[in-house]
């Protein structure tokens, strides 16, 4: 179970707005500086570890670049989203960011409201307002336990494939 | 049950009969594309082991040539990755150079009934060659070299039927807007073009729809194969191939009826292109002073051409900035010789490399915050150009080029008349 505090966002919400190309090419800590800075400046300061983002349809449209990471380097735990972008998802897999598609969640969450997702049930509930449980789409669970064990690079790096980070990052 | 051509190839590829969707698959992968990205996909890490280095193609695009000492010493990195593992396919600064996509369409590493997988979102381009191409993320890409394999989520696939001619001044990236405001998104869909139109349908118009399928939202976007696509792959040596055509009970989420004839000139506002494309009759008459013409979508030497066209005799209006850039050097030779460049020049059009600079909102043509810019590249996301204020308008080559002399959006149509001839 993971629970914390909302924040919200609409549809299609780009990549270009997770990690703006003025930083595509810069460290993982200028990209931090500047996630949602276009339509939410100053945002970032806010943002506590452990809060959730709940989105609208299509979250995380544009390009391949690691913005899922930029979403968890900035201390999100989870997020909740109408419908997920197909490439925007397999970086939220393979860098192991927690979320879940549910349809209705725009309109069950005020931003501040506290939501508990369940991945065992793939069910979703506002912990502040109360109200029914929604039902999530499930994740086939090869995906599942890439995206909950921390993504693709520990699996790569037991397998032989990369060595180890030479230092943290 | 029938399977789509995407299907077919995925099934292929995975050694298993058939694939439908919802299947979680694992694929062989033949070609991996990177771009700029060879220099730093690693992060912090060595790979330990490579499955095959012939599978990978590197191009660098994005930061060409180095707008800044960091780009330049990371592109040092990459060359370095390339010598290390013997990649052969490597296409640095100079003559061999372009924009990935086009790098892939003139040297035929994308082949027919293959699996292409690239770090670039818009790899779906390579779908023009009946490949099925995807855009991955970087650990995708990691896990592509060292294994030979990735793993995809199948979708339902949508089926368009193109139909009909184009009109004069109109192009494919006007059907490309089209799609995006009738039908919307095409999120977790795979899309497939076929039709009475294609033999009417060069490459490179093709490919403008396969790279804009990127911004459809599409995951694989693959065109049927035909004598036009059989004819470019003997031109360019492909290596031998098994193209795939869809079963004919092939099942679709839905089949769609494309009159090309239908389509006028259109645009995308600002901020947005999926269901926000009007006619470009209903944008006409804003101020722009900012044109941008190139990409992987539209800068091809028949959009330099259509731009040249537009542009013949006339100039640039006073206080626009109209910056081209050519998607491979071997288009921008092409152009130079046909004189494309040398009109585009004359009227006052700024010729940078090929490169994916101010698509991108690197370099190159980067906007401030009071720009109004109408460009032929792929994205109009809030800010994706430069800063966030600035606003950006996406239209045909002919439409941009137009734009620039007139400096105000209008019907590309007043200016290709007299040039028909």
């Amino acid at each position: 179970m993971i629970s914390g505090r909302v924040w919200k966002f609409g549809d299609n919400i780009s990549t270009d707005l997770m990690l703006p190309g003025s930083v595509v090419y810069g460290t993982e800590e200028e990209q931090k500086r500047l996630v949602f800075a276009a339509n939410r400046p100053g945002w970032v300061d806010h943002v506590k570890q452990g809060d959730i983002i709940v989105g609208g349809n299509n979250f995380g449209i544009g390009s391949g670049r690691p913005a899922a990471r930029s979403l968890i380097n900035i201390g999100i735990a989870c997020l909740l989203v109408e419908s997920v972008n197909g490439l925007f998802l397999r970086n939220a897999v393979n860098f192991g960011l927690p979320m879940m598609e549910c349809a209705g969640v725009i309109s069950t969450f005020s931003e501040g409201d506290i939501a508990e997702v369940d991945f065992d049930t793939f069910t979703v509930r506002n912990a502040t307002k109360g109200g029914d449980r929604l039902n999530g789409a499930p994740i086939p669970s090869k995906l599942l336990d890439l995206m909950l064990g921390g993504g693709l690079f520990p699996q790569m790096e037991a397998q032989g494939f990369i060595s180890k980070p030479r230092k943290k990052g | 049950m029938g399977m789509t051509i995407t299907e077919k190839i995925l099934a292929k590829k995975g050694g298993v009969k058939t694939v439908a969707p919802g299947d979680i698959t694992v694929v062989s992968v033949d070609c991996i594309a990177f771009n700029d990205i060879i220099s730093y996909f690693l992060g912090d890490r060595e790979l330990l082991k490579m499955s095959d280095p012939d599978k990978i193609v590197a191009v660098f695009d994005h930061m060409v040539p180095p707008p800044t000492a960091r780009a330049a010493a990371e592109q040092e990195v990459g060359r370095e990755f390339v010598k290390r593992f013997g990649i052969k396919r490597f296409h640095d600064m100079g003559r061999d150079q372009g924009i990935l996509h086009s790098i892939i369409a003139e040297n035929g590493y994308a082949l027919p009934g293959t699996v292409l997988i690239s770090n670039d979102s818009h790899a779906c381009s390579s779908g023009v060659f009946n490949c099925a191409a995807r855009a991955v993320g970087r650990p995708d890409m990691i896990y592509g070299v060292a294994t030979g394999n990735a793993w995809f989520k199948v979708g339902e696939t949508i089926r368009y039927e193109l139909e009909g001619r184009l009109s004069r001044s109109v192009s494919m990236k006007d059907v490309f807007f089209q799609l995006a405001g009738q039908y919307g998104d095409h999120s977790n869909m795979n899309v497939e073009y076929g039709g009475s139109a294609l033999p009417y349908l060069n490459i490179s118009a093709r490919q403008t729809l396969t790279t804009m399928s990127a911004e459809l939202s599409a995951d694989f976007a693959v065109f049927e194969p035909d004598d036009v696509m059989f004819d470019h792959l003997l031109t360019v040596k492909a290596a031998p191939y098994e193209a795939q055509y869809p079963d004919r009970d092939a099942q679709y989420h839905d089949r769609r009826v494309v009159d090309l004839g239908s389509i006028g000139p259109l645009v995308a506002l600002p901020d947005a292109v999926i269901n926000n494309t009007v006619k470009v009759e209903e944008a006409e008459g804003t101020p722009i002073n900012r044109a941008f013409l190139g990409s992987c979508a539209n800068g091809m030497l028949d959009d330099i051409r259509i731009a040249a066209e537009v542009m013949q005799g006339k100039l640039v209006a006073p206080g626009v900035r109209f910056v081209v850039s050519p998607a491979s050097q071997n288009i921008y030779r092409q152009a130079l010789r046909a004189g494309y460049i040398g009109t585009l020049v004359d009227a006052g059009a700024i010729v940078t490399s090929s490169t994916c600079g101010a698509c991108g909102g690197f370099h190159s043509g980067v906007l401030g915050p009071n720009d109004v810019c109408i460009t032929t590249s792929t994205r109009n996301f809030k800010g994706r150009m430069g800063d966030p204020n600035a606003r950006i308008y996406m239209g045909s080559p002919a439409t941009v080029a137009a734009a620039a002399i007139a400096g105000v959006i209008t019907h590309p149509g007043n200016f290709l008349t007299g040039a028909a001839a």
